[in-house]
C-alpha cells in the first residue's frame, strides 16, 4: 500500500511506482484471507460449544475499506530520513460479524459445520490463487531482471 | 502471520474433542459395570465445552479456541435390579446398573469424531497454505 507523500521522497520514477504496486491487491487480500481462515477455524473448533455464535467477515466490504487507508498501528515516521513502511496488517478486524444462522441448535450454538467447511475450503483456494498471482509476478519480474 | 494462529485454534478443538471421545469410550466401556450401592455405580460423564477468547469477549479481533470447562456426571436415576443370587447384590438383593444410553453415546462418538476430523482438516489445509507461502518466489 502506498502511503501518501511516499512518491515525493523517492521521486516519481515509473520503476519505483511499479515496484510498490508489484503485487496489487493481492498483498491485502492475503492478509484478509488469513484472518478469515482464522475466524472459520474458530467456528469449526467451536462447532459443539453451547452459546457460541459463528462469526465471519464480509470480504468484499473489508477489502474495499482496506484500500487507500492507513491503519493506526503503522510504524511511526518522526524523522525526515525515516522511510514510511507500507502497512497492511491489523486492517479490517473490526468488521467481524455474526453469521445469520440457518439452523441454530437448541443449545444456542449457531455453527453449521458444513457451511463453515465450505467457506474454509473456498477461502483457502482463494488464498492460494492470490499466492499464485504473487508468485507469477515475482517470476516475471525475475525474468525481466535477468534479461535472458 | 496469523496462519500460525490457526494451529492453536484447531489444536484446542482437537484437544476438546479427544476429551469428549475419551469420555464416550469410558461410558461405553462401563455400560455394564454393576455395583452393589448407588454411590459406587458408574454414571455417564459428559464434557462441557466453552469458548476461550484470547482477549476481551467483545473485541472482534480476539480469537476463540475451545476448552473443556468441566465434566458433568449424568443425573439420570440408576436402574436397580432384584438379583439376590448375584455376588454383588446388596443385603436387600439389589444390584445397580449404570443408566448409560449406548445409542446416545454412539451418536455422541460419531459427532465427536466428525468434529475431530474437521479440525485435522483445518490443520492440514493451513499447513499447506503456510508451506506454499514460505516457498513464495523460489
Amino acid at each position: 500500500m502506498l502511503l501518501s507523500g511516499q512518491r515525493h521522497r523517492f521521486g516519481s520514477s515509473p520503476v519505483r511506482a511499479s515496484l510498490d504496486n508489484l503485487f496489487g491487491i493481492h498483498e491485502q487480500a492475503l492478509l484478509l484471507r488469513e484472518r478469515r481462515a482464522e475466524l472459520l477455524a474458530e467456528n469449526l473448533a467451536n462447532a459443539d460449544t453451547p452459546e457460541y455464535k459463528a462469526r465471519d467477515v464480509d470480504f468484499r466490504s473489508v477489502l474495499a475499506a482496506t484500500e487507500g487507508t492507513t491503519p493506526g498501528k503503522a510504524p511511526r515516521v518522526n524523522h525526515p530520513r525515516h522511510i514510511p513502511v507500507a502497512w497492511g496488517g491489523g486492517e479490517g478486524f473490526d468488521e467481524v460479524q455474526f453469521r445469520v444462522p440457518t439452523q441454530p441448535a437448541i443449545d444456542g450454538n449457531t455453527v453449521d459445520p458444513d457451511t463453515e467447511r465450505g467457506a474454509f475450503l473456498d477461502n483457502s483456494l482463494r488464498y492460494q490463487a492470490s499466492l499464485q498471482f504473487i508468485e507469477r509476478r515475482i517470476r516475471s519480474l525475475l525474468s525481466a531482471l535477468r534479461g535472458e | 502471520m496469523s496462519l500460525f494462529k490457526l494451529f492453536d485454534v484447531a489444536s484446542t478443538g482437537l484437544a476438546a474433542q479427544s476429551v469428549r471421545l475419551n469420555l464416550v469410550s469410558s461410558n461405553l466401556a462401563n455400560a455394564d459395570s454393576i455395583s452393589s450401592s448407588v454411590n459406587e455405580t458408574y454414571r455417564a460423564r459428559h464434557p462441557v465445552f466453552a469458548a476461550i477468547f484470547d482477549g476481551e469477549r467483545d473485541d472482534p479481533a480476539a480469537s476463540a479456541g475451545v476448552s473443556v470447562l468441566g465434566v458433568v456426571e449424568s443425573a439420570t436415576p440408576l436402574r436397580a435390579d432384584y438379583r439376590p443370587e448375584h455376588p454383588l447384590a446388596d443385603e436387600r438383593g439389589y444390584i445397580y446398573r449404570p443408566s448409560i444410553n449406548v445409542v446416545e453415546e454412539l451418536a455422541n462418538m460419531i459427532s465427536a469424531s466428525r468434529s475431530y476430523e474437521t479440525n485435522v482438516e483445518v490443520v492440514n489445509t493451513s499447513k499447506q497454505l503456510l508451506l506454499r507461502t514460505l516457498n513464495l518466489g523460489q
